[in-house]
């Protein structure tokens, strides 16, 4: 029992330290609705897997890259508003997700653990990946971080100076990716956008530099699993949902209570 | 003989069979003040960033100088306010910039004091500086400022255009310029071009402001009655709370302010 809450709570603190830098990106590009199309397609990614017998993390991360080139090259298209296209594509793409899931008789996929997550059941290996993966997604964060920034906050000017605008935009997909297949077993894949957002929003009250709101993102975001995974254990709750309660709670105590921002 | 910087050959744009832009010719020289006038929709802005590289054009070329290097600045700079940043993070995302050239640059712009102030609260004349401290960082030989002096008062538009009048003597950089103000352009620019999708006259400002095309489109120099141009004789400068600042006090006796 103690080793499965510790791994429990190795995993969610895992995931919940590289969702929050990267959550901040999200919230500053304003890319909530586009990490939401991308975790609702995962499901179909964990289906493809299945049926082509292919690690479901690299299904995931494949079909999630994927997916976000051809979002990106609609996008260039202007066919249609860009939220519209997103809905399409989150909603078709999650649907498609549940049909194929029930193409697979012989096996027997949990699916709310898949939509909702559920922490109780990771494995060693799920530990593994979470930690490889969040290594990877931490390293390329702080190598390119100057540049990412500088896209984000303004892409012409980045442009000007001679920053590799469309490959850093890439690269940005590239991690989202990269933490949604690795925190989909934590939080499920309805739930995955808001580990990302809700902590960086919360960590906006207290900071007034993008490092320090993406560092406070992160301890937030740990903040958060633990009482979760404590309150999911103490009462018997499903502990992906009572994570993102938690999270919410913290959001609502940051903006309530007056804090001072940091200098 | 001042190296010219960028000479744009006949260089055309045009969008879903819109032409934006024709056949402009155009060049800037080191040390060379050009203003790029037009009324609204005339294809300014879409000119400045063919030759950013943010827009490809469609017909002809641009001949940039190999040691060509811009500074930019934005007509406007938004930025999210989930983002927290302050002046001095802004400035540091310069590619490449020499982090201990900020505060002296910005000091030179006489916003030293901003360095730790969150871009979100600047006014819209600070914005302006910040803004031009970050394409000065660039370490530029050619300044291109979009509209540079929108939304700023009158006074402050005067003490923009010396900065950028003494720059340009200190770096002896090109600079080009977006304006659809006339009036208060014409005073520091070696040469102006008045574009309307096509060059319709180039020259010195004296020059531009006689020509047909010019008055076809601005009308006549003070032919329009209800608007007058006030030339300022101020022998006197403010502080930042509107105070005036002089050596003796009887500074500007002469002077009375209504």
């Amino acid at each position: 029992m103690l080793d499965l809450l510790l791994r429990a709570l190795l995993g969610g603190l895992g995931v919940a330290a590289v969702a929050g830098p990267l959550g901040a990106f999200v919230v500053w590009r304003r890319m909530a609705y586009f990490g939401d199309t991308l975790a609702h397609s995962a499901l179909l990614g964990v289906a493809l897997g299945f049926l082509l017998d292919i690690n479901l993390n690299l299904a995931i991360i494949v079909l999630c890259v994927g997916l976000a080139l051809v979002l990106v090259t609609l996008q260039k298209k202007h066919i249609i508003a860009t939220d519209t296209l997103l809905g399409i594509l989150a909603h078709s793409a999650l649907s498609l997700g549940l049909v194929a899931v029930s193409f697979l008789d012989n096996i027997r996929i949990d699916l709310m653990a898949y939509l909702f997550g559920d922490l109780l059941a990771i494995s060693q290996t799920d530990v593994y990946w979470i930690y490889g993966g969040g290594l990877a997604v931490i390293t390329l964060l702080v190598a390119f971080w100057k540049p990412l920034l500088a896209v984000t906050v303004n892409e012409e000017l980045a442009k000007v100076e001679g920053y590799p605008v469309e490959a850093i935009r890439l690269l940005l997909m590239l991690l989202v990716a990269l933490v949604i297949a690795v925190a989909m077993k934590i939080v499920g894949v309805l739930l995955i956008t808001s580990l990302m957002i809700i902590p960086a929003a919360t960590a906006r009250k207290l900071s007034s530099t993008p490092v320090q709101m993406a560092s406070f993102a992160s301890l937030i975001g740990c903040l958060a699993v633990c009482s979760g995974l404590w309150a999911s254990y103490r009462w018997d709750t499903p502990t992906g949902p009572s994570v993102v309660v938690c999270a919410a709670l913290l959001f609502l105590i940051a903006y309530t209570l007056p804090f001072k921002r940091l200098r | 003989m001042n190296k010219r910087l960028v000479a744009f050959d006949k260089i055309g744009i045009s969008f879903d069979g819109r032409v934006l832009l024709e056949n402009i010719d155009m060049t800037i020289s080191e040390g060379e003040i050009v203003t790029l006038i037009g009324p609204n929709g005339s294809g300014k802005s879409t000119l400045i960033r063919t030759l950013l590289g943010l827009q490809e054009a469609t017909s002809g070329e641009i001949v940039r100088h190999k040691t060509l290097r811009i500074g930019y600045m934005p007509q406007k700079l938004h930025i999210d306010p989930t983002l927290p940043l302050t002046v001095k993070h802004f400035l540091a995302l310069v590619r490449g910039v020499d982090k201990q050239q900020i505060l002296p640059t910005l000091e030179k712009l006489g916003i030293g004091h901003l360095l730790k102030s969150q871009v979100h609260v600047l006014s819209g004349g600070e914005t302006q500086r910040v803004l031009l401290a970050r394409a000065l960082l660039n370490r530029p030989n050619l300044l291109v400022l979009d509209e540079p002096v929108q939304g700023v008062d009158v006074n402050g538009q005067v003490e923009l255009y010396n900065l950028i009048e003494n720059i340009r003597n200190e770096l002896n950089c090109g600079v080009l310029m977006v304006s659809h103000d006339l009036h208060l352009v014409m005073a520091k620019t070696d040469t102006v071009v008045c574009i309307n999708q096509h060059v319709c006259c180039s020259g010195s400002p004296q020059h531009v402001t006689g020509h047909p095309a010019y008055q076809a489109l601005f009308g006549v120099p003070g032919a329009d009655e209800s608007i007058a141009i006030y030339a300022h004789q101020h022998d006197h400068v403010h502080d930042e709370h509107g105070s005036i600042l002089s050596d003796d006090g009887d500074a500007h006796a002469h002077c009375k302010h209504h």
